[in-house]
């Protein structure tokens, strides 16, 4: 007797959609926004102040890349942004633990953090440059109070959100201090720190450009605003382009961070299942 | 003393004297678990079986020195597990708790979660993960051992649990209803697993249950808690030979047993 043969009703093999089609559907829709907006700044005849047709901004990006005063106020945006990051998550995630371990402090410090946390705080941008000058502290001081709150309330939330569980095992196991912190504490909370500096790294960003539309003359802030001064849209449009470049290569960063620290976290799962 | 250090070589029991434990406020206090005395022997499989809130999780969490008797004693192998100055660490390197959810990391890889214990003792890694991969053997997941815990059912899980809790050799497991998650069928190949596994050691086993299945199956005797405050009701000795086939879960003096606990139950409940 032969094996039973499936019938042929059953679906063919499945095309793996869910990986494959970013990579056409992307590039495909960004072709069908271009050329929309190539048609109707064609067909509208819009003035080239208020809309510069694609190709102008193109022309404009490609000049700009090839100047060395482009790269240098990018490097001062990430110089900025990275510095400010790097106080915030250090502030954030010590203040954190501290705040989640210690009922007292978090008492004690909760109406001040929630007030904090309703001011607006770009409002603060004048005062920081008043303080700090008009050079790059100001701008990290403001790139990190942007930074600070969302890895600061992510790691509250993630050192308090520990399994009862997960540490009954360590009671059990007659764990040390230090070992439910390296074994337990930690993993657990890394995801949540992590979503933290997602949100952190893009307020950075964020704080760095509002900072240099103040004060300063460096950075890709300064270099709209000047931009906007003189008139030449197609080249603020080229900016507003480049600096969307450097926030996906921040965003990446921290993606390849998540990878490579929380390979066993349902986030990162998720994103292989829909990515390879 | 009857039980030296050097006779907990002999799978020690345990014993608790007097237990009670009290929760709550001196305002509110909730009585969960009133004054207790039983003796588990060297060996035996005991499963603590009884209606929600009848404290039968809070006896085994005292025994395996999660929660301090509010008064009473309990010994493990002889020993004390509760000094003036706290929990006495060097008993409670004789228990092994497997958890109703398995309690896994799920930052660690499942050999990594078996060999947790052993790397808590300061075992080095080569040889903590050649007894985690043979652990992996014994409970049957072996092909399993790098996984994530999120890739594995909840019955491999479990298995995976019940490895943790052996890596380190304790003589006695305490298990909180170990198999409550898992549904029927995946329950019975687990009790028969436990069942070889306990033949293959030789530990002392508690086992907290709500199934009265499960705990005639597998008990040497099981042991009826009521609710509030938590006591002992009754204590069934169940003779069966082992090892015991599900077969038996069919047999007249099987289901006997079943349904006499079944009534005290319902009556108490």
């Amino acid at each position: 007797m032969s094996a039973p043969r499936p019938p042929q009703e059953l679906d063919a093999p499945r095309f793996t959609l869910g990986r494959s089609l970013p990579w056409i559907t992307t590039p495909l829709l960004l072709a069908v926004l271009v050329l929309g907006w190539h048609l109707y700044v064609e067909g509208s005849k819009i003035s080239a102040f208020i809309l510069p047709a694609p190709a102008a901004v193109w022309a404009s990006w490609k000049q700009l890349i090839l100047s060395a005063s482009l790269w240098q106020h990018t490097w001062a945006t990430v110089y900025e942004t990275l510095a400010g990051f790097f106080w915030a998550s250090l502030i954030g995630v010590a203040l954190g633990v501290a705040l989640a371990r210690l009922r007292w402090l978090e008492l004690t410090l909760n109406p001040f953090i929630v007030a904090t946390q309703v001011v607006p705080k770009v409002a603060l941008v004048p005062l920081m440059i008043v303080w700090f000058g008009f050079g790059f502290t100001s701008k990290i001081v403001i790139a990190a109070i942007l930074a600070f709150f969302p890895i600061f309330t992510n790691t509250v939330l993630g050192v308090k959100s520990v399994e009862r569980g997960h540490r009954d095992v360590m009671v059990s196991l007659n764990a040390t201090r230090w070992m439910v912190f390296r074994r337990l504490e930690l993993p657990s909370s890394l995801p949540y720190v992590l979503t933290g500096m997602e949100i952190g790294i893009v307020l950075a960003i964020i704080g760095a450009v509002v900072g240099e539309f103040l004060g300063g003359n460096t950075g890709l802030g300064y270099l709209l605003v000047a931009k906007m001064g003189a008139y030449e849209t197609d080249a603020l449009f080229a900016v507003i382009v480049h600096m969307t470049m450097v926030g996906f290569l921040f965003y990446f960063a921290i993606g390849a961070v998540r990878r490579l620290l929380i390979p066993w976290h349902e986030s990162v799962a998720v994103e292989q299942a829909s990515s390879h | 003393m009857p039980q030296a250090a050097g006779a907990l070589h002999t799978a020690p029991g345990i014993e608790l004297v007097g237990a009670e434990k009290w929760f709550g406020t001196r305002a509110e206090p909730v009585f969960a678990v009133s004054e207790t005395s039983l003796a588990v022997s060297p060996g035996e499989i005991l499963v603590l079986l009884g209606p929600s809130g009848c404290g039968k999780t809070t006896l085994l969490r005292m025994m395996g020195g999660l929660l301090r008797p509010t008064r009473g004693t309990i010994r493990v192998g002889g020993n004390d597990l509760w000094r003036a100055g706290g929990r006495d660490d060097a008993v409670v390197r004789e228990l092994g708790m497997v958890f109703q959810d398995a309690g896994l990391f799920p930052w660690l890889s499942i050999e990594e979660n078996i060999a947790l214990p052993l790397e808590l003792r300061g075992v080095p890694k080569a040889e903590r993960l050649e007894r985690a991969r043979a652990l992996t053997r014994l409970v049957g997941i072996e092909d399993f051992g790098r996984r994530w815990p999120r890739e594995l059912s909840g019955g491999m899980r479990q298995r995976a649990a019940i490895a943790r809790a052996l890596s380190y050799d304790p003589h006695i497991l305490l298990m909180d209803e170990p198999f409550g998650a898992l549904d029927a069928m995946t329950r019975d190949a687990m009790n028969l697993e436990l069942q070889r596994i306990w033949l293959q050691t030789g530990k002392t086993i508690v086992l907290v249950t709500h199934s009265i299945t499960e705990a005639v199956f597998l008990a040497d005797r099981v042991v009826l808690l009521s609710p509030r405050p938590g006591k002992i009701d009754t204590v069934v000795p169940v003779a069966f030979p082992r090892p015991r086939a599900v077969d038996l879960q069919a047999t007249l003096e099987f289901l006997a047993i079943v349904s006499a606990l079944r009534r005290r139950l319902e009556q108490i409940s």
